[in-house]
């Protein structure tokens, strides 16, 4: 009853005498109740919150192209958000979560993420994987005055205040690469590859711009379209020039070809001649590479599932303990973990679900849980992260080799890099 | 227009569908319908532009093309390159390394705009491209294909490719179209904010009324004589050629206003959802444009904008509530639709709806029977069961076409 009150409250547009009249009623009301923070102090816009429940969104592909992906990203959110209701939800308020399906569909994301926002009246959404996906909400988000919560590294230029970004901006994850793999393995030539969209390029772009400030030479860039299957061509021209460093940002279904077809060529490469270093494969990319052929390569990232630390040993064993013992967790997988706990910490930190108070509040927001490590929200809505190094191995998980002394300030914007 | 030619063209019963259509779309759906609902409607309006132009080429022309997310396509595009052009001005575009140009071509390193997106400054040059546009290149291939008899699967194979080469195409110059991010962030129609609430029921109702142009032109089609050579061509193609018609010209032209309708519905949805991206433009769109046609019957002009939104809605729902499993439920539905009832739901409605429809309204007649005997001419028939009784009379109606 309560709730169909509140929802004619806000949802509806009633004239003002009756609003005020109800308003009356629902504090009335409100204040008869037991209990602390009642949901019409915490929750002041009209989102769908009661005393004992806030809901929030999941919108990710589990149908389509993207669904492979997607699916750690889900059943992350949603072990979050178990183990949040588990510990008593946040402001007292258990999660309940509406989950949407982007089909791996713009459109639909943009339709999907319109429903939650304006229908549902979620207080949080965690959800999309692609640019593109984040690139059709955000416009909706911004006009609704929605908070996104978006797992995946991804390329940078974009600061939204309606977006949380827990994966690693490109400056994050490739400076740090790139600058290991020079002092460490004394590279001094690097061939670009990259599926052609605009996260592999921008993260090209930026890659060269800092191996041509270190006065090292770039000796080939080369895209190819998502799903292309025949990288021949490309295998060739890289035994050509010989260059010191494959840096491969290949993604989807092609990476499957790509490291196939570099086998086969001969191109072994564990023995580092060339060297291939990659910020697009995961954990959950090599269950379909196979660990044999992706051995030897190494990868930047800020996660790894073989992560030594404690935080990180419960994180794996819940996650198998829910999901199977034979489950892979890939680095966007861990962000989208941090999502539920970063909006939960932030709502706390404000009192309040009122999305204007708990933006207000994210920057600044540390998480010593983390599986990652300790991470911080920044006031550019980025996380303060380590980037690490790891070492294929033949059973597809990763070696940690390298990890960054400090954490590493998200710059979305990076001046010198544009 | 006198009045014997109006009643020609709209007899009784098929008005009634008209207006059924336009209670049902400008009155009942936008007083009952929130306005996100709407909006969605809209957006489902606009692949019925798609589906009534399907109906002319593939139900009536007998010319099934799995291609027309093109022409969709191009009309979407074309929308979104004014508006992006309008969301582009330099003062909003100032943190990048070249203001004034749309945001991913900076990002690709383009440092100006490139010439075939200069005329997209104008709003008149623009609606001329939406309709200009898919007819020229629907002549280009309606030329290239029908001249020389290319028809049926062959057809079909070639327009699908033609999606697919759009679609990489897209994707693959991303600096001049946005890749497969598509075209996003569209703000304002000559300084109209076009996210608001008041705009999107505006734009219903633009989408509303342009559908119902569309719906007149076609209907206007098929009643000519056009409309009898074009279901002549497809049931015995060789006659029509016999008598001395050029086949090929009526093809295109057919060919050529599908384009145009699905062009309009791409621009429409440019304008109520915000963007346009290359998912709209490929196989598996093109694909379900025509099993919306199919759906609502594809020999119905009415049937596929009836198509177009229920089996949209039908996948919104399915999706809200089995996020996980709504794909087999919609494909359950498809395979169900095309099993039992071939003619989709037109065909349904005439056989076991339409006879009690008419019974009643025949009983209402009746009492002003000055009006009601003389008004409906024996030879026309109602409106989607006519092409089923054509098809099993099939002489008669070229032969008819031919000597008049």
């Amino acid at each position: 009853m309560k709730m169909t009150m509140h929802r004619t409250l806000h949802l509806g547009r009633p004239a003002k005498a009756a609003s005020t009249w109800k308003k009356c009623l629902l504090t009335l009301a409100a204040s008869l109740a037991i209990g602390g923070a009642h949901a019409a102090e915490v929750n002041t816009t009209g989102l769908a919150v009661t005393d004992t429940s806030v809901k929030v969104g999941i919108l990710h592909s589990v149908t389509g192209t993207m669904a492979i992906s997607e699916t750690g990203s889900v059943q992350a959110e949603k072990l979050a958000i178990d183990q949040i209701n588990a510990m008593g939800g946040v402001l007292g308020r258990k999660i309940e979560f509406i989950q949407e399906d982007g089909a791996s569909d713009w459109p639909t994301f943009a339709e999907k993420s319109k429903k939650l926002l304006v229908n549902d009246k979620v207080a949080a959404v965690f959800g999309c994987w692609t640019s593109a996906s984040r690139k059709a909400v955000l416009p909706i988000f911004e006009q609704y005055n929605g908070m996104l919560y978006y797992p995946t590294f991804y390329e940078g230029l974009e600061q939204s205040p309606n977006v949380i970004y827990t994966g690693q901006e490109a400056t994050q994850q490739i400076i740090a690469g790139i600058d290991w793999v020079v002092k460490t393995k004394g590279a001094k030539s690097f061939y670009l590859l990259g599926s052609d969209y605009i996260w592999p390029r921008t993260s090209n772009k930026i890659a060269r711009k800092h191996i041509e400030k270190l006065g090292l030479s770039v000796v080939g860039e080369e895209y190819y379209p998502l799903g292309h299957t025949q990288f021949n061509s490309v295998i060739n021209k890289i035994k050509l020039k010989k260059p010191d460093v494959i840096y491969a940002i290949v993604v989807g279904g092609s990476n499957v070809a790509f490291y196939k077809q570099l086998k086969a060529a001969g191109i072994d490469m564990t023995k580092e001649k060339p060297l291939v270093l990659t910020i697009s494969v995961t954990e959950d990319e090599i269950l379909g590479i196979g660990g044999e052929n992706m051995v030897g390569a190494y990868a930047a990232m800020k996660y790894f599932q073989s992560l030594p630390n404690d935080n990180n040993k419960k994180f794996v064993a819940d996650f198998k303990a829910k999901y199977g013992k034979d489950i892979v967790i890939g680095d966007v997988t861990q962000a989208a973990y941090l999502g539920p706990w970063l909006w939960k910490a932030a709502v706390e930190k404000a009192g309040s679900f009122d999305i204007d108070k708990v933006r207000a509040a994210s920057p600044g927001i540390e998480l010593t849980t983390a599986p990652e490590g300790y991470v911080k929200v920044h006031p550019n809505h980025h996380l303060w992260s380590k980037t690490r190094i790891g070492y294929a191995r033949t059973d597809g998980q990763y070696d940690v080799v390298f990890e960054t002394k400090d954490l590493i300030e998200p710059d979305p914007f990076p001046k010198g890099y544009q | 227009m006198s009045y014997q030619r109006f009643s020609a063209l709209f007899p009784k019963k098929e008005m009634m569908g008209f207006i059924v259509l336009a209670i049902i779309l400008a009155v009942v759906l936008p007083l009952s319908l929130d306005i996100f609902r709407l909006n969605l409607v809209g957006k489902y309006l606009t692949y019925a532009f798609v589906a009534v132009g399907l109906v002319l080429c593939w139900g009536y022309g007998g010319i099934l093309s799995l291609g027309q997310g093109v022409f969709f396509g191009l009309g979407g595009y074309a929308m979104a390159m004014f508006l992006k052009l309008e969301a582009s001005d330099p003062e909003s575009t100032k943190i990048q390394s070249t203001p004034g140009i749309p945001d991913f071509m900076d990002w690709n390193q383009l440092t100006e705009l490139p010439f075939f997106w200069e005329p997209f400054h104008s709003f008149g040059f623009t609606i001329a491209a939406i309709i200009l546009l898919p007819c020229i290149f629907g002549y280009i291939v309606g030329v290239a294909m029908f001249k020389r008899r290319v028809g049926g699967v062959y057809f079909a194979i070639i327009t699908q490719a033609l999606a697919a080469i759009l679609t990489i195409l897209i994707i693959g110059q991303q600096g001049y179209t946005g890749g497969v991010n598509g075209m996003t962030d569209l703000r304002t129609l000559h300084g109209y904010d076009i996210r608001t609430d008041s705009a999107k029921y505006l734009f219903y109702f633009v989408c509303v009324f342009m559908l119902f142009v569309c719906l007149f032109v076609a209907q206007f089609i098929r009643k000519s004589k056009l409309g009898r050579l074009l279901v002549a061509m497809r049931d015995k193609e060789d006659r029509v050629r016999f008598s001395g018609y050029d086949v090929a010209n009526f093809k295109i032209f057919v060919f050529c206003i599908g384009g145009v309708f699905a062009a309009i519905g791409g621009a429409m949805f440019t304008l109520q959802v915000g963007f346009m991206s290359p998912t709209l433009v490929g196989i598996v769109p093109s694909i379900e444009m025509v099993i919306f046609c199919a759906v609502g019957g594809r020999l119905s002009i009415i049937g596929a904008v009836y198509g177009a939104l229920i089996v949209n809605a039908a996948k919104t729902s399915f999706s809200e509530s089995f996020p996980e499993l709504w794909l087999f439920a919609m494909g359950g539905l498809f395979i169900a639709v095309v099993m039992a009832f071939p003619n989709g739901l037109a065909g349904l409605y005439n056989t076991y709806a339409a006879p009690k429809v008419d019974a009643f309204f025949a009983k209402l007649f009746t009492k002003k029977p000055a009006v009601a005997t003389t008004a409906p001419p024996p030879a026309i028939t109602p409106s989607v069961s006519k092409p089923v009784v054509t098809k099993t009379e099939t002489p008669v109606i070229p032969q008819g076409a031919i000597h008049e």
